[in-house]
């Protein structure tokens, strides 16, 4: 898989809800589709996405083929304390992205 | 003249007829055409049943967010937010979206907690036709609640792959 973009803030208030967004660079490809000679065009699908606030899951999704090509997620979340954000993407060959970002509480 | 208000009777009588049985057709059309490459209210339906099981779906809630008209099937945005305090004692365990006319009913479901702190979430679907879009959220009390919004979709995604 390829690259993942995310987008939290770096610093925030103890309790303040913050608003957490995912963008991750992948196809999607639904295996509805056929080339350009009519073979079908193998399923690969990202089938979960997992967020986790040091090492404590706040958000899970599970996806399907009618979400769109490079899935983007935003949600929400409580600051609780300093510590890293954990994203994970995984698709059905089973191949995992992982990215982190850190975030300051104050 | 053939055209004598008997006939013109008749006319209208012989058009209500094949129309009553047009739209009679129409209505049992869904339960004996259904076709498995694609979702139908049916099975739409048969994907809530597997989540909600016998619990009673109540509107409200709920807010989904769709744009009434999307120009292009493949990305179109949504937002689904649900009413409630998000703590320890009442908050959205799950939210689920569901299709009629994907290839599949299933859109995504996505798995909220107390810690998440405010029950709205976005993100990007594909559509493959003009049609209705259904949220439904579980909460900390195993209640159900739901929302739906109809979308006109211009280009649809991916229907010229579908046959």
């Amino acid at each position: 898989m390829a690259r993942a973009l995310i987008n939290v803030p770096r610093k925030a208030q103890r309790g303040e809800v913050i608003e957490i967004k995912t963008l991750v660079a992948h196809a999607m490809e639904t295996g509805y589709r056929r080339d350009n000679v009519g073979n079908p065009i193998p399923r690969d699908i990202i089938r979960q996405f997992l967020c986790t606030y040091n090492g404590v899951e706040v958000f899970r999704a599970d996806l399907f083929p009618a979400i769109a090509a490079n899935p983007f997620l935003s949600f929400f979340t409580v600051a609780t304390e300093s510590g890293t954000l954990g994203f994970q993407w995984i698709d059905d060959h089973g191949n995992t992205q992982t990215a982190s970002t850190s975030i300051e509480v104050e | 003249m053939d055209d004598t208000p008997q006939d013109k009777a008749a006319t209208r009588r012989t058009f209500l007829t094949s129309v009553g049985g047009l739209i009679g057709s129409f209505a049992v059309a869904p339960i004996v055409t259904v076709r498995s490459a694609t979702a139908t209210p049916a099975s739409m339906a048969a994907a809530i049943g597997e989540v909600v099981g016998e619990a009673l779906v109540r509107q409200g809630k709920v807010k989904l967010e769709l744009p009434p008209l999307a120009e292009n099937g493949n990305t179109v945005s949504l937002t689904v937010s649900v009413e409630s305090p998000m703590t320890e004692a009442e908050h959205v365990k799950s939210i689920h979206i569901f299709n009629e006319k994907n290839p599949q009913p299933n859109v995504t479901t996505f798995y909220l907690g107390p810690r998440a702190g405010r029950a709205r979430v976005s993100t990007r679907i594909r559509l493959a036709d003009s049609q209705k879009v259904v949220a439904i959220a579980r909460l900390s009390d195993d209640s159900f609640w739901s929302d739906s919004v109809d979308v006109m979709v211009t280009l649809a995604a991916c229907l010229e792959d579908l046959r």
